[in-house]
């Protein structure tokens, strides 16, 4: 056999063991240089993780027959590896992410949680939760399932062997380092961006990969046309990527530490922070899990998408509209009023542009509305735009001045969030991942469709307990804010309001546990349907070829 | 290529374009749908033309309402103070004793005490003012610095140890850690403390010698019967009511590294009608004297 000439060491593989290489010399340096014990403590954790990257490129070269082809018997030979680590690592993450979120709504009932000791203490773990359940979980769902929907939409292999997997290692490799730097106190202090310089510097390079590859991915693809999932994929990954290196402008103090300043001062930073934070939701959060909805709903629900024309309308005035919204965060702030005028009204006018996703997703149901009573799955995915429709209603309706006015600051905001967090992107993630594990690991089916009736149902009681809790307290602590006695003095204190918000705390954390719980349940099933799952015979998925 | 084929169900027809597996109907947009998002985007213009909307190069679009928020902000405010401007011209005027035997005075000094109370105070004296360990107690009639309405005024004005001219200061020595007092005195001195509220002494402690050690030492500020003296911010020590505790341990860790609780001036901070009001409503809190 001459199957010695069929391997060879590609370029790419070269390429990425030389960059990860010299990636291990500067973590050797900072190592050695820095007087910083976290910048040392991370420089050890890149030399490692370094290390091990290029004993797997060269692992994956020794032990490979021969490179991988684009097709097998005229079929994509689809490359399930990366997407089958980034599903793991979104269940990993997700339940870190849940559980410190648990975690830290206990603190707010109960203070004596924060057990005294800085990395316990809620200002560290606020932003671990947040990044773990937005970035890590969110994040790694978001790569596995474009990675998968990009292959089988294309109908072509992804572009490259190594670089997807360098995407979702090294997307990974930034989640360690950012995390492990909120328990040990780094942080820039921008909310949902408080990871340091040197990370955000990795995330840059991981995520122009992210892009390259799917771009060259789209470029090989064998249909005339692009499928709409893909644009809101695509307008996902370039938003993120200006977004993230507009709002991380930092000049480091030193190569070999960790703090860096901001190039923004003042208002301007508090405007770039929310044209970032709020995008964040608009690209991360919308976009991405939108085009998670265009491929798993019409998918499971084995009809046509609703409506084509609607697809286009709602992705050009979602996308336009949505990059001026931000400045409803900062109302009745030092922001110029005329900036707070744009930010309400496009807000406003996002409106329905918001919910052309939603009737998308709802409408696509129609001569399928019975698979709702059979299929947990599919009735997780359902609810999950159900929610998506009640949160992008409530967020144009809370950016309006005057209701901002008694809504912010409050745990008002927390609910809406939480409404949008869990009812929308975590649903319609779980659903995705119930679909996904047993098509990437050739299963029949889920293990039990009955646990996946338990996730929902105890998720689905947290997620209202969660956010009836937080709309009850929060429209009161803002009502209380308010009040005047008949004297012309504020009848509460700041201190009788946190008293008053106590039992709604103690909801809202019980309304996570359940919710924990649930994701619990996932796990299990999820690791039943891998390890046990009844194999998919090859007739009936002739496309899925083995993963390499 | 695009064949376009009549979906079953719904009777329209897909654009003829298929991904693995997946195609699209031609459905058109909804009318409700795009009516209301004309509508949004005509009440957003309309909002631009009353309303300050759009940056130009060096000013931005007023809007013909002529709104301002700062302004509004700034009328509030001024509408507020005036509300509140006769009486508390009044409150400023009046004395303290005045102020507690006019009802109407009482009452709007209550209100404003209350309010300045909750936002200032409340963080360490607690929300019901009973205190917390190191916090005083403002409810009881034990008065470190005095009960009278001058007394709590003069401490709310200037504070204690609060690094003002006119604060209130008094020191209780670190006397073990600055070896005026050896170990067996600190452990002595200490039995003798709890004892004269019915502690037990300390194991080995010669309660005697404790008397004599604190006769010498802690007599100067505490006094001879040990019942404080509040000029000097000294408390009773036989009244069983303690800002730090009174166990054994505790009062031995005072004898041995001294305290020194601070409370911030509020002269310059507050004005003086809420210095007033807040003088009568911690008065009236039970142990005004």
């Amino acid at each position: 056999m001459a199957s010695t000439a069929k391997r060879s060491l590609t370029l790419e593989e070269g390429g990425f063991a030389v960059f990860t290489g010299l990636i291990a010399l500067y973590c050797l340096m900072a190592a050695a240089k820095t007087t910083d014990a976290v910048m040392a403590f991370h420089a050890w954790v890149g030399l490692a993780l370094s290390l091990i990257g290029i004993f797997a490129i060269f692992k994956g070269y020794t032990k490979r027959k021969e490179n991988p082809p684009q097709t097998i018997d005229g079929l994509p030979n689809y490359q399930l590896g990366p997407i089958k680590f980034a599903s793991f690592m979104a269940m990993f993450w997700g339940i870190a992410g849940f559980t410190v979120g648990l975690v830290i709504a206990l603190q707010l009932a109960y203070p004596a949680l924060n057990f005294n000791l800085p990395w316990t203490n809620f200002g560290r773990l606020r932003p671990l939760h947040t990044s773990a359940v937005i970035f890590a979980f969110g994040g790694n769902v978001l790569l596995a399932t474009s990675f998968y929907i990009v292959q089988r939409t294309c109908q072509t292999r992804i572009a490259g062997n190594t670089a997807p997997w360098f995407v979702v290692a090294g997307y990974n490799a930034f989640i360690l380092i950012a995390g492990t730097g909120y328990l040990l106190g780094v942080t820039q202090g921008k909310e949902y961006a408080e990871p340091e310089w040197y990370a955000d510097l990795w995330l840059t390079i991981v995520w122009v990969v992210y892009l390259l590859v799917f771009l060259a991915t789209l470029w090989k693809r064998k249909e005339p046309h692009i499928y709409v999932a893909n644009w809101f994929f695509l307008a996902f990954i370039v938003t993120i990527a200006m977004l993230h290196l507009v709002n991380n402008a930092t000049v480091p103090v030193s190569i070999f530490g960790t703090k860096s300043y901001i190039v923004w001062s003042g208002v301007q930073d508090a405007m770039t922070q929310w044209w970032y934070g709020h995008n964040a939701v608009g690209f991360f959060l919308t976009a991405g899990f939108l085009a998670i909805m265009y491929y798993f709903i019409p998918k499971r629900a084995d009809r046509p998408v609703y409506s084509y024309r609607l697809s286009i309308v709602h992705f050009w005035s979602l996308i336009f509209l949505y990059i001026w919204a931000g400045p409803h965060h900062l109302h009745y702030t030092a922001l110029p009023q005329w900036s707070q005028t744009l930010g309400m009204t496009f807000s406003v006018m996002l409106w329905m542009p918001s919910w052309g996703g939603m009737i998308n997703g709802l409408m696509t149901l129609s001569g399928a509305w019975d698979k709702l009573r059979t299929d947990p799955v599919l009735r997780m995915m359902v609810v999950s735009v159900a929610f998506y429709g009640m949160s992008t209603f409530e967020g144009p309706l809370m950016s309006v001045r005057a209701v901002n006015s008694l809504s912010h600051y409050t745990d008002w905001t927390i609910g809406h969030v939480h409404s949008g967090a869990l009812g929308w992107v975590a649903f319609v993630s779980f659903g995705a991942l119930y679909c996904l594990v047993p098509w990437i690991w050739n299963r029949k089916g889920v293990y039990s469709l009955k646990l996946v009736n338990w996730h929902f149902w105890v998720a689905t009681i947290g997620i209202v307990l969660y956010i009836s809790a937080m709309w009850v307290s929060g429209i009161m602590q803002g009502l209380m804010w308010r009040a005047y006695n008949a004297l012309g003095f504020l009848e509460y204190s700041f201190i009788e309001t946190v008293e008053a918000m106590h039992p709604f705390y103690v909801i809202r954390a019980l309304g996570g546990a359940l919710f924990v719980v649930g994701a619990l349940i996932m796990a299990y099933n999820l690791w039943m349907t891998v390890q046990h799952g009844e194999v998919e015979t090859a007739s009936a998925k002739p496309a899925l070829a083995p993963a390499e | 290529m695009a064949k376009k084929e009549v979906d079953a169900i719904s009777g329209v027809e897909t654009t003829g374009h298929e991904w693995d597996g997946l195609k699209e109907l031609n459905t058109p947009l909804p009318r409700w749908w795009l009516w209301t998002f004309y509508i949004c985007v005509a009440w957003s213009i309309v909002y631009w033309v009353l309303m300050p909307a759009w940056p130009l190069v060096s000013d931005y679009t007023r809007g013909t309402r002529g709104h301002s928020q700062r302004a509004v902000v700034t009328e509030e405010v001024a509408v507020l103070q005036a509300a509140r401007a006769e009486k508390g011209a009044a409150l400023v005027d009046a004395d303290l004793e005045t102020i507690k035997s006019s009802p109407d005075l009482l009452q709007f000094a209550m209100a404003n005490g209350r309010a300045a109370f909750g936002d200032n105070c409340a963080p360490c004296h607690g929300t019901g003012a009973t205190g917390f360990t190191g916090y005083p107690n403002l409810n009881d009639d034990e008065w470190l610095w005095g009960g009278t309405l001058d007394d709590i005024s003069q401490t709310i004005h200037y504070g204690i140890r609060s690094g003002h001219d006119e604060a209130r200061t008094g020191d209780m020595l670190a006397f073990g850690r600055d070896e005026l007092l050896d170990r067996d005195q600190v452990r002595d001195v200490a039995s003798y403390v709890v004892s004269l509220t019915g502690g037990s002494p300390a194991e080995g402690a010669d309660v005697a010698n404790g008397k004599v050690v604190f006769e010498d030492n802690c007599a100067a500020c505490h006094g001879e019967d040990a019942k404080g003296m509040q000029e000097l911010g000294a408390p009773n020590l036989t009244d069983n009511i303690w800002l730090y505790g009174g166990s054994l341990e505790t009062v031995m860790q005072t004898v041995q590294n001294g305290r020194g609780g601070i409370m911030p001036a509020w002269a310059g901070r507050l004005d003086e009608a809420t210095i007033k009001s807040l003088a009568v409503y911690v008065h009236s809190l039970g142990g005004g004297q």
